[in-house]
């Protein structure tokens, strides 16, 4: 199911999300650019309770935040070239360490994504004030 | 007497080492070797692209270049410096440990650089007149900030993005417009043929500038992205491969002066505010003309603007031996645990608004 929700909504969505989040979970994020990636995971580690806005991590790949329980990081695979460029990531180190792993692209990693706990897709929407949210 | 300075560089895609020497008045570039993910490709796509285990196998012949442009060999070093962080921590690790071996078996003293205090230093190499205090403006792929710079090694964070970093912005745009990676060239290119004005895109923060609040110097270019995918979605066609060679120049200017507007206006405002005569642009977005000539423009009479040449805005290990040769000469030194980190902050930084003492 596809919620067409506002921007404001996407970012309560995420708040909740990341304030009820368990330890330790990997989370994925699909969609085109401009679908509402960054807004939603700027709400969710707003929810995990670092202060410093979420920036993109298109360009380092990893992103790491100081959360209330432990670290955050929020990788973006979209620069992949190939899966194979994945095994780079130190998914295990990320995983050990991360109170949150959440991950953009996540389908450019191939194998090399850990199992996410929820995967989540995000829909451009002819309503343009809306971006749609898909828990896949 | 001279002294010779090695820099090394692997926090990301780019694999560089760069010989500085450096006398009482002033550090000059002597060698510099910068092997990029292109040249790997070039290289008939053997090579695993990917930072780490592309930095380890040409680490050893990009730091042997440099010595040989230089004219000079390892025992005639002085001191080794070394990317630190920010950066992907496998990526800054093979240079992080390549450096620290080189200085303990050469026994020289080992200093840790901040990526981005390097980019401040980049254009110390061609214009030694660039002396703080000066306003600075970090725009690439990953970064997009402005300092206020009143001394070396004491920096004020103004703002930064709050999302997409402008580099960022121009690849993609770059990507939605069928250009090739990096965009910023592509784009500053297709846009000289664009018509001005036939595509208005949102200046994100803009206004911003006007008031005294925590986003005055704050940037954002995730929803400028979001617009000009709009755009092309709406063009006749509706498609990439439909649009016609006049409206993807035209789109490029009107994203290009967009970007670009917010940049020099929170710049300017900036060199105002603090009374400043100099500026500096640091970063791959700093190869881009348009923006240096439009800031140009607007500080005129009032400042000077500082920007390095293009392969040294973009990553580069001849910044780091600035910065690092700076420092080792304060007398400066990393220890044997000298860490590569993914957050390394920039030394010696204030936030933009500083945190009041803890309550009585």
């Amino acid at each position: 199911m596809i919620r067409p929700l506002t921007q404001d909504e996407l970012r309560a969505e995420g708040e909740t999300l990341g304030r009820a989040l368990p330890p330790r979970t990997v989370l994925a994020f699909e969609g085109e650019l401009g679908a509402g990636k960054t807004t939603f995971i700027q709400a969710i580690v707003r929810g995990l309770g670092v202060s410093t806005p979420a920036t993109s991590p298109t360009y380092a790949l990893v992103h790491r935040y100081r959360g209330r329980r432990g670290p955050v990081f929020h990788l973006d695979c979209y620069r992949l070239r190939s899966a194979d460029e994945a095994a780079d990531l130190d998914w295990e180190g990320l995983l050990a360490e991360g109170d949150a792993v959440l991950v953009e692209w996540p389908e450019r990693a191939g194998p090399w994504l850990p199992a996410p706990a929820r995967r989540f897709r995000l829909h451009h929407l002819p309503d343009e004030s809306r971006r749609g949210l898909e828990a896949l | 007497m001279a002294e010779w300075v090695l820099g090394i560089e692997t926090s990301c895609d780019e694999t560089s080492a760069a010989v500085l020497r450096r006398d009482e008045s002033r550090a000059e570039l002597a060698g510099l070797s910068i092997l990029s993910q292109d040249v790997h490709r070039i290289f008939g796509g053997v090579v695993p692209e990917l930072a780490s285990r592309a930095h380890v196998q040409v680490l050893g012949s990009v730091v042997e270049r440099a010595l040989a442009d230089a004219g000079i060999g390892l025992s005639r070093l002085d001191g080794v410096t070394v990317t630190a962080g920010p950066g992907l921590v496998g990526a800054l690790l093979v240079g992080v440990m390549y450096g620290k071996t080189l200085a303990f078996s050469l026994d020289r003293p080992l200093l840790g650089v901040n990526h981005l205090e390097g980019h401040l230093f980049a254009p110390t190499l061609e214009d030694p007149e660039l002396v703080p205090p000066f306003v600075g403006l970090l725009v690439s792929g990953g970064h997009t900030m402005l300092l206020d710079v009143p001394a070396w090694g004491e920096y004020r964070l103004l703002g930064q993005t709050l999302d997409d970093a402008a580099g960022e912005a121009f690849d993609k745009v770059a990507k939605l417009l069928g250009l090739g990676y990096p965009g910023g060239a592509p784009i500053e290119r297709l846009a000289r043929e664009g018509q001005p004005g036939r595509f208005r895109f949102p200046r994100p923060m803009l206004q911003e500038v006007e008031r005294d609040g925590p986003h005055r110097y704050a940037f954002s270019f995730s929803g400028l992205k979001t617009a000009v995918l709009r755009t092309v979605q709406r063009s006749p066609g509706g498609e990439l491969t439909e649009l016609d060679h006049q409206t993807r120049a035209d789109i490029a200017w009107g994203f290009q002066d967009a970007v670009n507007e917010v940049l020099v206006a929170k710049t300017a405002a900036a060199v105002d505010a603090l009374g400043y005569s100099t500026a500096m642009v640091g970063g791959g977005v700093a190869c881009n003309r348009a923006l240096v000539a439009r800031l140009r423009e607007r500080l005129a009479s009032r400042a000077r603007v500082s920007v390095a040449s293009p392969r040294l805005n973009t990553d580069n290990a001849a910044m780091i031996a600035a910065a690092g040769a700076w420092r080792l000469a304060r007398g400066e030194r990393s220890g044997w645990d000298l860490e590569a980190r993914d957050d390394l902050p920039l030394p010696g930084l204030v936030a933009p608004q500083p945190v009041s003492g803890p309550d009585a």
